[in-house]
């Protein structure tokens, strides 16, 4: 097991930054660097870094990408401006989740697909089989990705790059220099809050990490993935293998955006998905703030409080920094109707239902 | 990781320190760096009877919960108050302000029994990576 276990390039920065390491996904990652809580409220308050060299990165490029990745995602990627991005996901022919996706059109050839560490073999396997029309690349082992995430990101990061990001939109990417080392920079991320993700070779991940550390006295946070979950819970993300599966289609998850039935060419899953679409979700994603400080965590059971029946289960749990409570997403059966409880280890602990997301930055 | 040399240790990563009948309970540091920051501690109540290996109250983390075992057979008498507004104090001071609870230790039972010396403790904790 611990053979096939991949080091990120970062991996002597974490050590040296004290970090407790976690196998995530087959890749040894940072978990922590102190405490998550701080790591958490550093990316709400200021900034912090991330480490995300674990995310799969897929090209596909030649004049036909554009459409063969509209046949391949529920998107529409050819639709794209050269510089922007979407959030997509590639489904199964029944319409199940394979994963949740951001597409960045690069060049007017060029698509870069990032996808989730967990499932990159996967979706790589899926592009090559449905893109036939285009190159289709990993280029996993060949990018690193470091992120800068919080309101003084922006700040912070124009000062070691080459390109003007004042001007540039939430979910679009330029190609820049970052401490003098070519990257792409793009305005993505998984918090909830302003942020960068900086694609680049992975030899060029330190000097990018430490020229950005280097922005702030003492040094900028790092973050952690412990810190990244609880971040993306409040803000109402989904995770693939918590929220998103094969087991639901993008409308269970309230994401139903996402699928442009209104693109004129097939596309894997359409039929399926038009019928969904048609007959609503069978499930309902709902958020969930905890009565009390017994936190509802993955996989517990949704109760109807007035009978105790279950109806759902919570995908993510959490204490919520932000909230100063705990707050959940489930699923729960369609015409399940609150209040709810949620079993919390035997214990009915009542749960408030909420509008997504738990926090907004706009707000 | 530090283990002080003056406590005994559970294989559920508590600490004891035994002064005459009473034993003061709190988890080890090792337990606070698997778990991440202390949300929540629930406890016992004073005057609750604990059986030594059993669960009596939970500790909650940001990313898990976990059960706090009695290390030993007794009565509880104190708990730590100042963790219901500040549970970061057990990851703060493990061994000292974040102790957890404390238990009159019942008649007949020899102190210690069970429990683990410091090397045993220190030996668990490192073939457990």
């Amino acid at each position: 097991m611990n053979s096939t276990v991949r080091d990120t390039p970062l991996r002597s920065v974490h050590e040296r930054l004290g970090a407790t390491m976690t196998d995530f996904a087959g890749w040894l990652m940072p978990l922590r660097y102190g405490s998550e809580t701080a790591e958490h409220n550093a990316v709400r308050t200021s900034a912090a870094l991330f480490d995300l060299c674990h995310m799969g990165e897929i090209a596909v490029t030649g004049p036909e990408a554009g459409a063969a990745l509209d046949y391949a995602v529920c998107g529409w990627p050819s639709q794209l401006a050269v510089g922007r991005a979407r959030y997509t996901m590639l489904c199964a022919p029944d319409g199940g989740v394979i994963d949740d996706l951001i597409i960045y059109r690069q060049a007017a050839e060029r698509f870069l697909v990032v996808a989730n560490a967990s499932n990159t073999a996967v979706v790589l396997a899926e592009l090559r089989s449905r893109c036939a029309r285009a190159e289709v690349a990993d280029e996993t082992a060949a990018t690193g990705l470091v992120s800068i995430q919080g309101p003084n990101g922006c700040g912070l990061l124009a000062t070691v790059t080459d390109i003007p990001l004042a001007g540039m939109k939430y979910y679009a990417g330029a190609y820049g220099t970052v401490a003098g080392r070519p990257a792409w920079i793009a305005r993505t991320g998984y918090t909830g809050e302003d942020g960068f993700e900086i694609f680049s070779a992975p030899e060029d991940c330190e000097p990018i990490w430490d020229a950005l550390s280097a922005t702030v006295s003492g040094g900028l946070p790092p973050a952690g993935l412990a810190a990244r979950d609880t971040l993306r819970l409040e803000a109402g993300m989904p995770l693939y293998g918590n929220e998103l599966s094969l087991d639901v289609t993008p409308y269970e998850a309230g994401l139903g955006r996402v699928v442009r039935l209104d693109k004129p060419d097939d596309f894997v899953g359409r039929d399926a998905l038009t019928a969904r679409a048609a007959e609503g979700p069978r499930r309902t994603l709902i958020g969930l703030l905890g009565g009390s400080r017994r936190v509802p965590r993955h996989g517990y059971a949704v109760l109807s409080e007035s009978s105790g029946a279950p109806v759902g289960t919570v995908t993510s749990g959490a204490p919520s920094p932000t909230v100063g409570r705990p707050i959940a997403m489930a699923y729960v059966e369609k015409d399940a109707a609150g209040p709810f409880a949620v079993d919390v280890r035997g214990k009915a602990e009542p749960a408030e239902v909420t509008e997504l997301p738990f926090y907004d930055r706009r707000k | 990781m530090s283990v002080p040399a003056e406590l005994l240790y559970t294989q559920e990563h508590e600490w004891v320190a035994i002064a005459g009948v009473t034993a003061t309970i709190g988890i080890t540091d090792y337990a606070t760096q698997q778990l991440g920051d202390v949300v929540f501690v629930s406890l016992p109540d004073v005057g609750a009877t604990v059986t030594a290996g059993e669960p009596c109250g939970e500790v909650e983390s940001t990313k898990s919960v976990s059960d706090l075992y009695a290390p030993v057979d007794g009565e509880v008498v104190e708990i730590n108050e100042e963790l219901d507004d500040d549970p970061g104090l057990i990851n703060a001071e493990p061994y000292g302000v974040g102790w957890i609870f404390k238990v009159r230790v019942a008649d007949g039972q020899a102190t210690g029994t069970g429990l683990l010396s410091p090397t045993e403790y220190d030996t668990l904790i490192k073939s457990a990576g």
